[in-house]
């Protein structure tokens, strides 16, 4: 085991108030149609926790609200994130707790695309293949420690 | 020679060690003098000393050096060749290292930095040089005290003097800088060691420079001197005293912004410690860091240091001591005066610095607090504040008298901040003038500076006030800041008159004002709902302090005006608004409730009497109505009111009720019948005995003279339908007189009950449903036999019963006797038979129903027997077609034939149940004074449940299930849970199918939830566990069948959360489901509602995780078996191997994607 973490002193921001839906549908628009919308893929992942801190992607702004895209109509939705440094490891874990959050919270219709801010990564572009490439997605998920460290970074997002 | 003999015979005697001080000094002197006059040129004076500066006895060279060093700094003045310079930098740099020579050294470097450019100076290469040999070689902690002095000197000359070129040492510099000052104790040194950390910063000022990566190092030397505390006597020969130090360290503190994040949070550790010198320190510096590191780095400290601060003031100008009041409150002599001066002017740095809006509400609460805690500090920041701010107001002391009264502001010159400054500050001075009972301290008020500077500027402000009220409109009509005017009118009406009198005008005048804002400006509705709060809580001030004078303006400016505006129809201020302002003026007090009740009592009537004519005096009266019988009358109640309104206004209504019949006007709308009715059981609930009495006689008397029941007749003559129809407003008045009935308590007197009971019957079978409520309701109250020996006069329960379920009730006309075709009796009939349907009558038959289910009511909460009867006859309307094993009905039934009931009189059966169950608002409850037994639904569901169960097994016929499950339902979903859940076991497959026959129609959508709550509760609960397990599976397929209802959200949602307590139960139990559940829960991830999609996802994971997890137990089982089996190795891979494996769900879902 590599001793020492990637980065050892990562700076923390505060969690962004959850916003309140505007109040729950009165009777009359029981057929209105929720669209799944930005704030809601949030919702979905702001609580991952990080894979070597005990402090959610939120607190270290590895993901923003503004990072999700989504396209209700197209079934589409991005998700950027900015790993803490350039040279994070672990900016595949996140991106595939990412990516396994999303898969079980969204309807199949989707394609999720998951990346890697521009600029914020030394191996860019390894990094958003490898995340993309569901051969290799499936193989990670395999390997029981990995799966077994996804789960753990995603059951704070359950709760 | 002469000369150089001497020369030679001064050099010796100051390197003698052994001579005197002053004959040392005096042989310095005069070498230098001859330096100096050119007499004995530097060059030739190294020359002589050469011997003594390099020979090897330590003592000699040392004062040699010394001798060198010490001329030069005597020649300061003397302008050097640069060459001379060079070479003596050279020479001095170097015996740096000579730790025995290192005083000379010193002075020799101290005195060449010195010197001034004109009479040339060290070049910066040098500069650079004795720096870095400085930093190599100089140990300074190890030193005596005069030459660590010298060292600062050398030190914080080199930083002042030659910043641009030690600046390049970089790293070396600060690291130096550290060791040196390092654990130093002297006064002196220290003062030099502070000053140079704060020449450091200056060096350094980018936050991202290299200061900033040894920022905490540098600061962790300084750290330990805070607070300055000094052994020294204070009055002694020591030139430093320990205020200097501590002004030299506030500087190095505050020296650079890069110091912020350790400073303040020290500062505030040390704010709280008990020292007095670290508290006053501690609020200097803050005062000054504040200053110096700007706005934005303290913004995010604002809350810590605003919680010390008040922390401080509170303990220190906390107590309202006599002393303060006796003594002028100066600060002398108080050392926690100090510290409250201290931190108000810490307090008013702060202030000045941020001028932003957001600083502006921290400010504020600050102003607030402060003047609230005592006196002197309420003084102390009117004197400081309040006539600043006043002047930037616009108005100043001197000029306050020429501000006449209503001078009213140009919109420009009003500052918004300021004025809510102001307007803290005065909730504040309010505040501690409310809070100080003590009548002593209340005289000392009126002499305080904040009172008569407040009595000066009173018209001021309300101008102000006022003014800014107008102009906010205008601006920003969104944000409630803007209506602080509001406010500040508000607090200026509430202060105590006997503290701080205003005058009567001034507080009229507000009152005015705040009225004109109700009257016009509805529109903007944050204004107008900020102006009616003030408005009641100026009313209920009043109230509270008992302020006559005042009380009697505000009754006659806004009460009365209120009032009025009722029966004013040209302002354009909409009712409902009239009405709200209304109410919560009448909130107010006691007094002017009854005030309030009056008016709204003569709108009320004048607008019924109105109703026939002018179809908006109907909706006025309803809205007055709603008013009165949801806010104002459970206040009434609330605040021990009497109920002499309530009587009247009841008296009135019926009188108004006589009148408008002799118009002959019916009362319009359902709507207003139902509100009337609704005011009048209320107010008949709240009255006593005795009043109750006098209204229903009243009521009484009205029923029979404008009526066209003819009562008299009702007991001689048979019941006959014929009587029937009953004209609408007829109808009207029997519910409000039933109405009347419902409410009364069981003690209070009902005439002509027997006359009444039959005219009930007549008018039930029309479909008048508040009369089979208040038939409920009698039967409810009536005493029974058995304890009613006192008063036999009246009806007993038993006569009263037998007046229901036995009086005849004839069909004269002949078409209703050829659709009997003849059955028991001829035309004559009771309740019960109509109920069963043998007039054949629908419409006769559902309401015989429906009135039979408030009666049944009535007898249910109480706990009578006869019930059952009732629940048989329902029983029997939802089975009919089958076979009856009914005794009761069996006999009259006898000699009918077998008949289907329609569906209509099925569903009106069933619905009787809910009538039974649910707690009725209208009738038959607590307010009504009904008699109601404890834990009766329980009874009724343990006597019924069993019966339902039993026909529905029995039933064979589709529709007459459909009814009796829906009969199930509303037991089910009214019954605690803990009686449900002791039959859980028979009752859960029951109530599956229930569920899936609720969700065939869309109307049924709400009894589907209500009986899905009782599912969920079952599910949730501890004991009822048992049963769940046992049906798991059903359940789980009628949950997945309800995940996607598309009438009703919150049923998917719910079924969603039972699925999630399901995944509790025993793993053995519920793997086989797993499939089927995630394959329903995965199309809700895609539901069109929010809620219901992040329940599935939550559900789907708890199913996700229990599958892994039973997996991995059985796993682990095979593995221990496969121990003594290798054998079935392959086995097992095929059973289990790809089940679990998530790639399996990956890949699915990646191919599924475009």
């Amino acid at each position: 085991m590599v001793s020492g973490l990637i980065n050892a002193n990562p700076v923390i921001y505060e969690k962004k108030e959850r916003r309140a839906r505007t109040a729950p549908s009165a009777p009359h628009d029981e057929y209105a149609v929720e669209p799944i919308d930005q704030q809601e893929i949030f919702d979905h992942i702001r609580d991952i926790k990080d894979p070597e801190h005990p402090y959610s992607l939120e607190e270290l702004k590895v993901i923003t609200e503004e990072a999700v895209e989504v396209d209700d109509q197209q079934n589409y939705v991005r998700v950027t994130f900015t790993p803490t440094v350039e040279h994070c490891s672990m900016a595949t874990i996140i991106g595939l707790c990412l990516r396994v959050k999303l898969m079980r919270s969204l309807p199949s219709r989707y394609k999720v695309d998951i990346r890697v801010a521009p600029g914020s990564h030394a191996t860019e572009t390894a990094v958003n293949k490898q995340l993309n490439d569901k051969e290799r997605v499936a193989a990670a998920l395999e390997n029981p420690n990995l799966l077994d460290m996804v789960d753990e970074c995603l059951a704070p997002s359950y709760d | 020679m002469a000369e150089a003999t001497q020369l030679t015979r001064h050099i010796e005697s100051y390197v003698d060690s052994s001579s005197s001080l002053t004959h040392q000094a005096a042989t310095l002197n005069a070498i230098a003098a001859l330096v100096k006059t050119d007499a004995l040129p530097l060059q030739a004076l190294v020359r002589e000393l050469d011997m003594y500066l390099t020979t090897t006895d330590n003592v000699i060279r040392a004062r040699g050096i010394l001798l060198l060093a010490e001329v030069i700094t005597r020649i300061e003045s003397k302008p050097l060749d640069s060459a001379i310079i060079h070479s003596l930098v050279g020479f001095f740099k170097d015996r740096l290292v000579n730790w025995r020579a290192v005083r000379g050294a010193l002075v020799g470097c101290l005195a060449l930095i010195r010197r001034k450019s004109v009479v040339g100076m060290v070049t910066g290469s040098d500069a650079t040089a004795i720096a870095q040999s400085f930093l190599q070689y100089m140990q300074v902690q190890s030193l005596g005290q005069y030459d660590r002095k010298l060292c600062f000197e050398l030190l914080d000359c080199l930083l002042e003097r030659y910043s641009d070129v030690v600046t390049t040492l970089g790293e070396d510099l600060i690291y130096g800088i550290c060791e040196a000052i390092d654990a130093e104790k002297d006064p002196e040194c220290l003062m030099l060691a502070f000053h140079i950390v704060e020449s450091l910063a200056q060096l350094y000022p980018d936050s991202s420079g290299l200061l900033a990566s040894f920022a905490k190092d540098v600061f962790d030397i300084l750290e330990p001197y805070f607070p300055i505390h000094f052994t020294h006597p204070s009055s002694g020969d020591t030139p430093v005293q320990r205020d200097d130090l501590s002004k030299s360290l506030m500087s190095a503190f505050s020296s650079t912004p890069l110091f912020e994040p350790f400073v303040i949070p020290l500062l505030l550790e040390k704010l709280s410690s008990s020292l007095h010198s670290a508290k006053i320190d501690s609020l200097k510096y803050l005062r000054v860091c504040s200053s110096k590191y700007g706005a934005e780095k303290i913004a995010k400290y604002a809350r810590a240091i605003w919680s010390s601060v008040k922390d401080t003031l509170s303990t220190y100008l906390g107590e309202p001591k006599f002393s303060f009041t006796i003594a002028p409150v100066d600060g002398i002599g108080f050392p926690e005066n100090e510290i409250g001066i201290e931190a108000l002017s810490l307090l008013q740095q702060l202030i000045v610095q941020n001028s932003k809006k957001k600083k502006l509400h921290a400010i504020g609460r600050i102003l607030y607090i402060t003047a609230k805690s005592t006196i002197s500090s309420c003084n102390a920041v009117f004197e400081n504040l309040f006539s600043r701010m006043m002047d930037d107001l616009g108005f100043s002391v001197s000029n306050a008298d020429s501000f006449s009264n209503g001078d009213i502001f140009t919109s420009q010159r009003v500052k918004f901040g300021f004025l809510y400054l102001c307007i803290e500050l005065l909730a504040g001075c309010k505040e501690l003038i409310v809070g100080s009972d003590k009548p002593a301290l209340q005289y000392v008020f009126e002499h305080e500076t904040c009172c008569i500077m407040l009595h000066r500027f009173s018209t001021q402000l309300l101008n102000a006030f006022g003014s800014v009220l107008a102009v906010s409109a205008e601006r920003c009509p969104l944000d409630p800041d803007i209506y602080i005017g509001v406010k500040g009118l508000q607090i200026l009406a509430t202060f105590q008159s006997d503290v701080f009198p205003i005058q009567k005008s001034i507080f009229e005048n507000i009152l005015n004002k705040i009225m004109s804002i109700i009257m016009e400006d509805f529109e903007k509705t944050i204004l107008w709902e900020s102006a009616l709060k003030a408005l009641c809580h100026v009313g209920s001030f009043v109230q509270m302090f008992h302020e006559s004078e005042k009380a009697m303006s505000y009754r006659s400016l806004v009460v009365e005006k209120i009032v009025e505006l009722l029966s004013l129809d040209d302002i354009t201020l909409p009712f409902s608004l009239k009405v709200e302002a209304l109410s919560n003026v009448g909130m107010t007090g006691r007094k002017n409730m009854l005030t309030i009740l009056q008016g709204l009592g003569t709108a009320v009537l004048a607008n019924l009497s109105k109703v026939h004519r002018n179809v908006r005096s109907s909706e006025t009266a309803v809205q007055l109505l709603e008013c009165y019988s949801c806010k104002l009358l459970p206040w009434i109640h609330e605040n021990g009111g009497t109920e002499d309104f309530a009587v009247q206004f009841a008296l009135d209504i019926w009188s108004q009720a006589g009148n408008c019949m002799d118009f002959s006007a019916p009362f319009v709308e359902k709507g207003l019948l139902d509100a009337i009715m609704k005011a009048m059981k209320l107010s008949v609930g709240s009255c006593v005995v005795e009043s109750q009495n006098l209204i229903i006689q009243n009521a009484y008397s009205i029923l029979s003279s404008h009526t066209n029941f003819q009562l008299k007749e009702v007991e001689t003559l048979p019941l006959t339908p014929g009587k029937y129809d009953i004209s609408l407003r007829d109808e009207g008045i029997i519910s409000l007189f039933a109405s009347v009935v419902v409410a009364v308590h069981p003690k209070t007197h009902i005439p002509d009950i027997r006359v009444l009971m039959h005219l009930f019957i007549i008018t039930l079978l029309r479909g008048v449903v508040p009369v089979a409520q208040a038939l409920g309701s009698i039967l409810n109250k009536l005493v029974s036999t058995s304890n009613s020996a006192e008063n036999s006069g009246d009806l007993t329960l038993e006569e009263a019963l037998d007046v229901i379920f036995n009086t005849k009730i004839c069909f004269s006309s002949t078409d209703m006797l050829q659709r009997c075709n003849g059955t028991s009796n001829g035309n004559e009939m009771v309740l019960t038979d109509i109920c069963l349907g043998i007039a054949n009558d629908r419409l006769l038959q559902i309401n015989a129903i429906c009135g039979l289910s408030w009666i049944g009511k009535g007898l249910l909460l109480r706990g009578h027997e006869k019930i059952k009867d009732i629940t048989k006859i329902f029983m029997e309307c939802l089975i009919s077609g089958t076979k009856s094993a009914l005794p009761l009905i069996k006999d009259s039934l006898e000699n009918t034939e077998e008949q289907i009931q329609d569906p209509l009189v099925m569903k009106c059966a069933a619905d009787a149940f809910h009538v039974l169950m649910s707690d009725s608002e209208v009738c038959l409850n607590r307010k009504f004074h009904a008699t109601i037994r404890p834990l009766y639904k329980q009874r009724f569901f343990s006597s019924v449940m069993p019966i339902i169960l039993q026909l529905i097994t029995k039933s064979y016929s589709s529709l007459s299930r459909s009814f009796l499950y829906r009969a199930f339902a509303h037991i089910m979903s009214d019954t605690s849970m803990v009686a449900i859940l002791s039959e859980a076991k028979k009752l859960i497959p029951v109530l599956l199918d229930c569920l899936s026959m609720l969700t065939e129609d869309i109307q049924d959508k709400d009894m589907l939830y209500g009986l899905l709550l009782v599912l969920s509760g079952m599910l949730t609960e501890k004991n009822g566990q048992e049963a769940v397990i046992e049906n798991a599976h059903i359940i789980i397929n009628c949950l997945i069948k309800l995940v996607d209802y598309p009438h009703k959200m919150l049923v998917r949602e719910t079924a969603i959360q039972c699925l999630v307590a399901l995944s509790e139960l025993p793993h053995a139990r519920i793997y086989p489901m797993r499939t089927q559940v995630l394959r329903a829960i995965s199309t809700c991830l895609d539901d069109t509602k929010r809620a219901v999609r992040y329940e599935a996802v939550k559900c789907r994971q708890t199913w996700w995780v229990h599958n892994f997890f039973f997996i991995e137990c059985v796993q682990f089982y095979l593995v221990q078996l496969l121990l003594y089996l290798p054998i079935f190795t392959f086995l097992l891979d095929l059973l289990i191997g790809r089940q679990c494996h998530p790639e399996v769900f990956i890949s699915e879902v990646q191919y599924q994607l475009p």
